[in-house]
Formats: structure tokens, sequence, C-alpha cells
């Protein structure tokens, strides 16, 4: 029934007149992220991108049908942090974005000007499920990474969405080697930067410089002082947490997101009340940097339990294996975080989190990205059949599809080159 | 005429696995306890092959009946409602309770709904050797000031208070292989060691487990030194022909050294032979002066134990070319690969390894980061499997990987099913414990549920292959090494006393 209707659906893909094809996917357990929760036997209806209808209603008359009884139909995924068409091989530096440490500018790169959308790693990303990531390069030097942007994983020219949509910083351990070797430089950087920031353009009038930045870095970080695009910062610690959040009373305007918040738990109540999102890795429970010692796998369900908005991903990870965030939620659940908070923490949360509202769930007007899986989402014996974005159909094959499938079947009477899919 | 007096040989060859005491010098060798006016016959020169014995007891244990669960048996099949009986340490009995003897009164646990299998074995990890925390001080897996370091051990660099041991129990691991890093060509030896706490890595070791030899090939060794930048050594290898360069220069020295070694054995066989059955008295010459020993060489008695069949090659290789390179260099120089480690590009050649009986130890899913982990495909994992005679593996290398290597599993299944590679979940757990046991030579001991083997055992909250299973009991020779709803039973570290986060959920 999907491949027929893929087959079909590849079609539609090829003809834009085809786009004003209404598509209902019938009998799935639809998680909606909405107040409407999950529907188990449902119907949604999309057309033009654009859902149309989420519920038990019998499809529209004259709207391509697919069966998916015994699926889940759930948003497509939104990873919180990644640095997917950053890298090809990471160890490679011709192939590899993700810094540039030989630049004297860092606030002022943008990953939307780096991203590639024939990364292969798009597509291994995209059929786990993933149909929007957020990336970020990582700092160069010093303590920013610039900002990061909202992608699509259609691989298409026109896959960025939105550029400069948050910048990112790092403190605790890696900031203060990255300031000069204490925290105490790392927090003076940060604020200066931010001085900087907020004295521009008056405070360059003479010399074209700030205390620490340059013009170029001041004029990047500005809409970050206004507020008007989220600060995230990594850090991992209790205390440097607490540090960080006191920024809020010097700087009401400044928007933050934690990134790691490894310790987030001994300090839950604060960051609740603070109204600060975090994204965490519930995954880490080892004291491998002594800004870790409190590591534990509960960390995520006991964020969640505080009313600590919590987003998953792993800050480590991006630039292949994206599509860990799905495990990394799985393990949030089976230590102690509902279901509903964990699959919103990999596709709603973080959609929201950086404004866009209208992916990672689904209803009326949202976008139309949405995957057919063959069970529990969060299942690592799961796999999508399906992925949408923006209501169409996407491949399912990669590069390493392609692989297996000329190994399949060794002993060949040629070489494997000659195998052609 | 020189008089031998005769004395009881301890014939101990600087390979043979030595298990009766024997008293060394200064340097080590056994040697001639010279006694006057009768000169004491002089003992054949051999070394301590267990300088550092194992130290490990198993934990206090009692027996116990695990009823009611579903067992995995690590040969490949599954029992619905079964029975673990462990008595003394080792399981005396798998299958139906019914059809067991027990004493009465024996402790049970009912593991209803729950699954039972063998421990995990990992057969690579760094843990104790790259800890938490990674700090400069605790850099100890790479011996990087030559690339070829045969003499180097592993074990020497454990600190066993690594908080990653009290995680990998956690995760269901019983045993595991400590492997050195992959920056060498010959990277050192390997030691397998029980996943217990304890204060010494001797504490830890295996009992009667072989040694074993890291090699590396592909980028690292090359990049490490060809291309350290200055930070190491420098000279070759420079290049994938450098590394096959720098492993023939070094096998051909062990060939040269072992055939020293066999023929002072040999020498000696006939001198002795000459001593105990005097020529005629005619004949004044008697046997004359015992052969001269080689002179030690520590990096070539690895590579000889190995060329001897005792010691077990573990090889660090990502593309199907270059272990079909290291095929042909084992037979070369006459020795055998037990394993090649992370494989990502070992579906290409399945069969061959296959034929050769070499495991895939592999991940699920890594990929990408250098150029000779390009080609990882997700069903790697099931398509070494499905090769005639295959032999896969799941391992880490990883101080996170090895706390959930059965979910590495229950991913690779899937992938594997998904393009009609139909292997059953209890098949599947024959990667996580049976073949790791095979390929590191300690089948006999653990790996399998059957009855006489260590009752390396796990409770699994219930299906392990499901991300919301966790293991509940994990038991070594029969002792609970870890208890998730006992907090007497989940250890904490030296390291972690007086820290953050002490004695928390981990």
């Amino acid at each position: 029934m999907i491949r027929s209707l893929l087959l079909a659906a590849s079609v539609l893909a090829l003809a834009p007149a085809a786009l004003a094809q209404t598509i209902a996917i019938t009998g799935g357990k639809i998680v909606t992220n909405t107040p409407q929760g999950v529907i188990d036997s449902g119907t949604i209806v999309f057309r033009d991108g654009k859902v149309v209808s989420v519920g038990t209603a019998a499809p529209p008359t004259g709207a391509t049908v697919i069966d998916a009884k015994g699926k889940w139909i759930t948003p497509g995924l939104f990873a919180a942090f990644s640095r997917v068409g950053l890298s090809e091989l990471d160890s490679e530096d011709p192939t590899n974005d993700t810094s540039a440490s030989g630049s004297d500018f860092q606030a002022s790169l943008r990953a939307s000007d780096s991203f590639n959308p024939d990364d292969t790693a798009i597509d291994v990303t995209r059929i786990e499920g993933f149909t929007r990531a957020a990336i970020v390069g990582a700092p160069g030097k010093g303590l920013f990474g610039g900002y990061g942007a909202i992608v699509d994983t259609s691989g298409a020219f026109g896959s960025i969405n939105n550029r400069d949509v948050f910048m990112f910083a790092r403190m605790g351990e890696a900031g203060a080697g990255a300031a000069g070797g204490s925290r105490a430089a790392a927090w003076n950087w940060l604020l200066t930067a931010i001085d900087d920031a907020k004295a521009y353009p008056r405070g360059f009038e003479d010399d074209g410089e700030g205390d620490l930045l340059v013009r170029k870095e001041a004029v990047a970080l500005k809409p970050v002082v206004e507020g008007r695009v989220p600060l995230m910062v990594e850090v991992h610690n209790a205390s440097d947490i607490l540090q960080l959040l006191s920024l809020r009373q010097r700087e009401p305007r400044i928007r933050l997101v934690i990134l790691g918040a490894t310790e987030g738990w001994r300090v839950a109540d604060q960051i609740a009340a603070a109204q600060v999102p975090v994204i965490v890795n519930p995954l880490q429970n080892l004291p491998d940097r002594f800004e870790v010692l409190a590591a534990t796998l509960e960390n995520a369900g006991r964020l969640e339990k505080a009313g600590v908005t919590v987003a998953i991903a792993d800050p480590n990870e991006g630039t292949h294996n994206t599509r860990f965030i799905l495990q990394l939620a799985g393990n949030a659940v089976a230590n102690g975080m509902t279901w509903d908070a964990a699959f919103k923490a990999i596709s709603s949360v973080p959609a929201a989190l950086y404004g866009r509202t209208d992916l990672g769930v689904l209803r009326q007007g949202a976008i139309a990205d949405l995957v057919i899986w063959d069970g529990d989402p969060l299942e690592l014996t799961s796999n999508p059949d399906a992925v949408y974005i923006d209501g169409l159909p996407t491949s399912m094959e990669s590069r390493q599809t392609k692989l297996r499938d000329r190994y399949l079947k060794l002993d060949e009477p040629l070489p494997q080159a000659y195998e052609r899919q | 005429m020189q008089v031998w007096k005769l004395i009881p040989l301890v014939a101990l060859v600087a390979s043979a696995c030595a298990t009766t005491p024997i008293d060394t010098s200064t340097d080590g060798s056994t040697t001639s306890q010279a006694s006057e006016p009768v000169k004491a016959m002089p003992r054949r020169v051999a070394y301590n092959a267990d300088p550092y014995p194992s130290t490990y007891k198993p934990l206090p244990s009692d027996d116990v009946l695990i009823r009611n669960a579903t067992v995995y048996d690590g040969l490949g099949g599954e029992i619905k409602g079964g029975a673990v009986l462990i008595q003394g340490g080792k399981i005396t009995a798998v299958g139906s309770e019914a059809a067991m003897t027990m004493p009465a009164g024996i402790k049970t646990i009912d593991a209803t709904g729950k699954f039972v299998t063998p421990g995990i074995i990992d057969i690579h990890s760094h843990l104790g050797a790259y800890p938490s925390p990674g700090i400069g001080a605790h850099q100890d897996g790479n011996e990087v000031s030559a690339p070829v370091t045969a003499e180097v051990w592993v074990e020497h660099s454990i600190w066993p208070q690594d908080p990653g041991f009290t995680r990998a129990m956690a995760g269901g691991v019983t045993a595991m292989q400590i492997l050195p890093g992959s920056a060498n060509l010959f990277g050192g030896r390997g030691v397998i060691i029980k996943a217990v706490p304890a204060t010494t890595a001797q504490g830890m070791k295996f009992p009667g487990a072989p040694y074993t030899l890291k090699m590396a090939c592909g980028e690292n060794p090359k990049r490490v030194y060809g291309y350290g930048g200055g930070r190491f050594p420098g000279g070759a290898p420079f290049s994938r022909m450098g590394n096959v360069a720098g492993y023939r220069e070094a096998w051909q020295r062990a060939v040269e050294y072992k055939r020293k070694w066999d023929k002072y054995n040999a020498d000696f066989d006939a001198w002795e032979k000459k001593v105990k059955s005097p020529a005629p008295k005619t004949d004044d010459k008697g046997p004359g002066d015992p052969p001269n020993a080689p002179d030690r060489n520590l990096e070539l008695d690895t590579l000889m134990g190995v060329l001897n069949g005792e010691i077990l090659v573990q090889q660090h290789c990502y593309r199907a070319d270059e272990m079909a390179q290291i095929i042909d260099l084992s037979k070369e120089f006459g020795y055998k690969v037990s394993a090649f480690h992370h494989g990502v590009e070992a579906y290409k050649v399945a069969g061959l390894l296959a034929a050769n009986g070499i495991c895939g130890a592999l991940w699920a899913d890594w990929w990408g980061f250098k150029a000779e982990a390009y080609d990882g495909i997700r069903e790697n994992i099931p398509m070494v499997h499905n090769a005639t005679g295959g032999c896969a593996i799941v391992h880490s290398d990883d101080a996170n990987g090895i706390q959930r290597l059965n979910q590495e599993a229950a991913k690779a299944l899937a992938d594997g099913r998904r393009v009609g590679i139909d292997i059953s979940n209890a098949v599947a757990w024959t990667w996580l414990s049976r073949n790791p046991a095979k390929a590191l030579g300690i089948l006999d001991k653990t790996g399998t549920l059957e009855s006489g083997k260590a009752a390396d055992v796990v409770i699994w909250s219930g299906d392990p292959f499901s991300v919301y299973t966790r293991a509940d009991i994990v038991f070594v020779d029969g002792a609970v090494t870890w208890d998730r709803s006992n907090e007497a039973r989940r250890p904490v570290t030296d390291f972690e006393l007086g820290q953050p986060g002490e004695g928390d959920v981990k």
C-alpha cells in the first residue's frame, strides 16, 4: 500500500500541478503534539504542503488515500542541535566546515553559509524520520560559534529555511580554556562582548573597535543583546548554570537557551523559574569531565518534573549520527521522562524554541512534515516507512542504502562496480 | 667430566601458560640453583608467562533459581517460561524448572515478564586505560613512542577506579577485553577482565583467559606517525604500504626470534637427553655445557606468543581491502586473526571473513567520522552474520556504548530484517556473548547459559531489545555485581566518593 502510494507520490513530486492534490492518511495512530494528544486510529489530511485536518472524520472525497493501519503517524522530527550538512568527513578539513579556528571572526559566522544540501548525511538523517534540524558551527576560537540556522532534510538547494535564528556560545571548561584559561576569563569575555554589542555603534565611532570585539562581531551580536534571537550557551556544571542564569538580572532582554545542562537536575527549580529551555543528552551519565561529576541518567526526567522545557540532542554529535537523538529520547523514557515529553523534546519543543510553532505539530495549518512509522518511533526496532516534507513524499534512499543493496548479494558474476540502481 | 645432578625440570617456555610456581631470578628467568660440590643440573631458561597473575575471586554468592523468565540461552535458543539454576557460582541447569533437581528451600527469583540472558561481553573497550574523567593525566591507552610497541601490556595502564566500569556493569556487561588504542601498528597486549569492582587490575583479570594483541590498520598509525605534525616521534609509516611494511618487518623479526627459541629448546632437549643417557665410558667428552639461551626481547615475546597460537590477534581495520591484505599477511607469517574490530566495510567481504574463521566486531551505525568509515551501513552486523559461517559481534570502543550494547544489537537486528535478513532475537544475542567469548578464547568458560559454565547472567526488566528495558540484576560467577533495586549492590568508585552525585542513579 505504502509502496504504491510512494510511486504515485514520486510522480506527484515531479508534477507541480499535482501539488494541489489532497492526501489523506487513514487508520494510523497519530501523535499530534497538540491538545488532541494521540489519536489511536485517525485520519490526517494535507494539501499544498499544509495540514488540513487531523481527527477521525472520513477522508474528503477526491483525496488520495493512504492506508496506514497499524502504523504510527508523527510530525517530522526536529533535531534541536545538529551539524548535519556541515561536514562530509569529520577528519578531512576541506570537507569539514563545522568550525574555523583560523578565522578572526566567530560570532559573525553563519552556519547557513557553510551548509551543503548534498552532504550524504542529510539523506541518512531524513530516512530515520528527521525533517528539520537546527545547525550551528562550533567555536573555532573564543566563546562564540556563530549563528545557527534551520534547515530541512530534503537535500534541495532551497533547504535552508531560516538563517540566523540563534547565536551559539560555549562556557564551562571549554569556554574557560578558549577565553584564556579560567572561568573568570570566560565570564569577563562574555560580558565584555555583550557590552560591546550594546554599545555599538556609538562606542565604535573613534577607532572602530570595542573593548573586545571588532565592528563586524559587535554587529553580529546586536540582535542577541536586544533579545531578537536567542543566545544558546553550552554549560554543564550546576554552578556554571547558576552563573549563567544570573545574567538574566544584568541583561533581562537576552533570551537564553542552555545546551548540555548535564547537572541541570541539581538546579532544576532555578532553571524552571528562569523559564530557560534546555537541550540535554539524557544518556550523559559518566563523570568524563570535572564539570559533569553529578551526571545521571535521570537528568531529563527530573528536569521535566521540575517544569523545565526540555529538548533532547547530543552536544557532541551531529554531523553524521543526528539520528541518534531518537535513541536518546527512548532512553530518557526508560529513565523517568514521560513518553509525551520525550517525543515533544525531539519535535515540537525544539521547533518552538526557534520560533517555528508551525513545525513539530500536526494541527490544521501546520506544515505537513510527517512520518509514517512501522511502530513506536522511540523503539530501537522501529523505522520510518515514509517521510513527508512540506507535504511531499521524499526518497527513502541514501548513499548507505545504495551501498547495502549493492552488497546484499555477494558472488555475482560481475564486480559490484557494475551494479547500478 | 662435568657431573650434573638430575633435578626435576620445570619445563617452562616463554610462551607456556605457567600455572606451577617457579623460582625466578631477578631478571625474571628461571636459572640453575648451583650447589657444591655436585653442580646442580642447569634448568632450561624460560620465562614466566603469567607474571601479573589474576587475583580475582568471585564475590560471595547464594545458590539461586531464576524462574518464569524468557531465556535467550546465548546459543540461539529461546525458552519461554524458562528457568536458570545457579549453584556454587556455576550454571547447573537451564530450561524447564520441572526437569531440574535442586535442594529444597533454594532461593528463588521470580522473573515473570522478565528476560534472562548470558552477560554481555564487550570485545572492545578502553575502560581504565582511557577512563573518566578524561583528563590529561589519564591518557594511558596509546604508547605513542613508536609504531611497534608489542611489549606494552594494557593491564599496566588500567585504573580500576574508572567509574565507567560501574556504568558498564549496569548495562549488563559481565566481561570485557581492554585493548590499547589504535595509534600503533602493534599497540600491545590486551587483557580480558571480569566486570567487577576491584582495587587492582589483577583483581579484575579473567582467570585462565588468553592474552591478546592489538594491531591497527589504516589511517590511525600513518596519521599519528607520518603526519603527526611533530607531536610524535615521526617517521614511518606515512602510508598504508608503510603500515604493511611495518607489520612485515616486525613479524619477520618475530619469526627469527621464535626460530632461535625453538632451536634453543631443541638443543636443550638434546643436551638433556645426553645428560640422562650418558655416552659409553670410553667416550670422555660427555654432554658438554648446555646451550645458551637467546637474549630476551619483550616485544618479540608477545609476537612469538601469537606465532605459537597462544596470543589472539585483535585487528583494528575499517576497509574491506585492508582486511583482505591483513588476512594474507597472517598467512604469510603463519598466525590467525581472531577478530577484525570496527570493520565498517566488513559487509563487503563477509564471505572472506567467514571463510577464514574471523569474527567481525562491529558498531551498529557509526560512520563518516573519517574516510575509512565513509562506507558504513546500518546492516553491517546482520550482513556479516548472514554469510555462511559468519561471526558477528557487537562492540563498543566507547564508555557510553558499552552501557547499551543490547540496544546497538537491536538496531542492527531490525535493520537486517527490513532487508530480508531474518534473524531471531535469540540468535541475535549470540552477537553479544557467545561470539565475543569465542573470539576471546573464553567460550569454554562463559558466553552461553550452559550447565557447567560460569553463572555470568543478566535479568532484564523486559525484552532486552527494547529501548525501555534496563538490566535489573547482573551476576558474575553467580554473585550479584549490580542490582538496580538494591543500593547496596550498586557500586560507587573511590573517585566518586565525596563528589556531587555520589551514589546517585547512574
